[in-house]
């Protein structure tokens, strides 16, 4: 291992799913304390805490500290939309790639169980007021259903749709074929919110939230947490061999947001930045799309996922349907995508979602993954997207 | 002397003169065009603007229909991505159901204006949306 290669030590995520009698902070500290066990470090080697959390009242790594160690270490409180988690652990990894810390600590929590539609709204007209122009578009009334839509479901159906307008076969059904896909998959994850397997009927049958997203196509707001501590290769050779043994290589972390594109101002771009950021992401570790034996992309709808097949490049462009017709995504494809059962199933508490995702990733890639243990996985890349936006792609490999 | 009703629009960039259309600021040195106030410009950092004018026809790029949506906006409506002669634009279609049979990908439309209401001092606002051509 080289010194400057950075790793990820030890890693959890809590159970997602409905926890009514823990709060915010005791998800995240569950979550802390369970990455630095499994590390087999403490609070006293850590020199650096990377805290997401984005529904609470702000200040969330200083309340975390008070529950799993007050060591006067200094504290980043990250806020990066549905990126959140991503952008912790990158700032907990820039900190040990400076050569500051030897170790870090970044932790992302939600509490979102119930939360309901995200997105849209606005003051409505009131009786005995007057027209009278507000904001940056001098708009007398919520544009929120006047002019287009500001909810989620409602954004991402039409970046799916989209991608159908420049390349067809995008049809209700194809995007309900992959919320199946994601369904089926989570039967086998005993810490998904949902484990339900749904068939294609059901979902498509189900209740319409934002055409051709129904209910089971949107991601599961629920509660949760996840956390990761890292460190250097010059620290693991100092380190045990059964640390050394499950440390999983971070082979490229990568963050963007999105670039000037026209239409970006009217329908945000999620493509371009995971474009960005997949490119940059597979030079920097020396892999390719096709090295992958495993993917956990941002889910959030299941309009969404299809975008992201090609952003990623785990198809030519263009193929992002019959790259999911061939069958590769699922869990016995050429290249299974969210076999953790996605944001759509597994749960999609925000600022926890780009940690899970990667424990996701380094579960299977220690051969941890029980029931759903994608065999032999070498590689692998978790990839999140915040509306706004922001976009982290991790490349994780298995090196001992 | 005839007394003519007030008329406002719901956003600043539709103009109700000589006839509805939609006005963006265009940047002058590389020509992206915003619909709000920008300091300066997203793609090249400069900060001169023009207005122009955007065509009023165009053709679906993108919709779906809103079925939940916060409270108070009334579902469902079709919110699309217009691309009116290269220009992209947000809008609702409007003058049609919302359904998926009535709505299609590369749909032609033009740009409709209705009546959003009017205040206590007789100002009616006007919204605008885009119905099948």
């Amino acid at each position: 291992m080289a010194s400057d290669d950075i790793y990820i030590l030890g890693i959890s995520m809590t159970k997602f799913g409905k926890h009514t009698d823990l709060d915010i902070v005791d998800l995240g500290a569950q979550a802390a304390m369970a990455a630095l066990a499994d590390a087999g470090v403490t609070m006293a080697d850590m020199g650096i805490l990377a805290a997401g959390n984005l529904m609470g009242a702000g200040g969330y790594g200083q309340q975390l500290q008070k529950q799993i160690g007050q060591t006067g270490i200094p504290v980043y409180n990250v806020s990066n939309a549905c990126a959140t988690g991503a952008t912790a652990l990158r700032t907990a990894i820039m900190a040990v790639k400076s050569g500051e810390v030897r170790m870090g600590l970044a932790v992302g929590a939600e509490k979102l169980a119930g939360a309901g539609l995200l997105g849209g709204g606005g003051q409505a007209k009131k009786d005995g007021m007057k027209w009278e122009p507000k904001g940056r578009y001098g708009a007398v009334a919520p544009t929120d259903g006047r002019i287009g839509t500001d909810t989620m479901p409602g954004t991402f159906a039409q970046v799916g749709m989209e991608y159908g307008h420049k390349y067809g076969g995008a049809t209700f059904e194809l995007f309900a074929r992959i919320s199946e896909k994601n369904h089926a998959h989570s039967t086998l994850n005993p810490l998904a919110a949902y484990q339900k397997r749904f068939t294609l009927e059901e979902i498509m049958g189900d209740m319409m939230i934002a055409y051709p997203n129904t209910r089971p196509m949107c991601s599961a707001n629920c509660d949760g947490a996840a956390a990761a501590v890292v460190t250097s290769g010059e620290v693991l050779k100092t380190l045990s061999a059964e640390q050394q043994r499950r440390a999983i290589k971070v082979s490229a972390s990568v963050l963007t947001t999105d670039p000037y594109q026209e239409a970006c101002q009217i329908l945000p771009d999620v493509n371009t930045l995971t474009r960005n950021a997949a490119k940059i992401a597979y030079e920097a570790a020396g892999v390719g799309p096709e090295d992958l034996d495993l993917v956990e992309l941002h889910d959030c709808f299941a309009t969404a996922e299809l975008v992201h097949y090609d952003n990623l490049m785990l198809c030519p462009e263009g193929g992002a349907v019959d790259f999911f017709m061939s069958g590769a995504p699922w869990r016995d494809g050429n290249t299974p995508v969210n076999v953790s059962g996605g944001l759509q199933s597994k749960g999609h508490p925000i600022s926890a979602t780009g940690i899970a995702n990667i424990w996701e990733v380094c579960h299977h890639l220690r051969g941890e993954a029980g029931d759903r243990q994608i065999a032999g996985a070498k590689v692998g890349l978790a990839h999140v997207i915040g509306l706004g936006s922001a976009c982290g792609v991790h490349i994780l490999e298995k090196v001992s | 002397m005839t007394t003519t009703t007030s008329a406002i629009p719901i956003v600043s960039y539709l103009r109700l003169e000589p006839t509805p259309h939609l006005v963006a600021n265009e940047c002058e040195s590389c020509g992206a065009r915003f619909f709000d106030r920008r300091n300066a410009c997203a793609s090249c950092f400069t900060t001169a603007f023009r207005h122009v004018d955007i065509s009023t026809d165009g053709i679906v790029r993108s919709f779906t229909i809103v079925a939940m949506a916060a409270p108070g906006v009334p579902v469902p409506f079709v919110a699309a991505i217009v691309d009116c002669g290269g220009t992209s634009v947000r809008g609702n279609i409007i003058n049609t159901d919302a359904t998926p049979d009535k709505v299609s990908l590369g749909m032609k439309v033009r740009l409709a204006t209705y009546s959003l209401g009017t205040d206590d001092d007789g100002v009616e606002a006007i919204g605008f949306g885009f119905e099948p051509a």
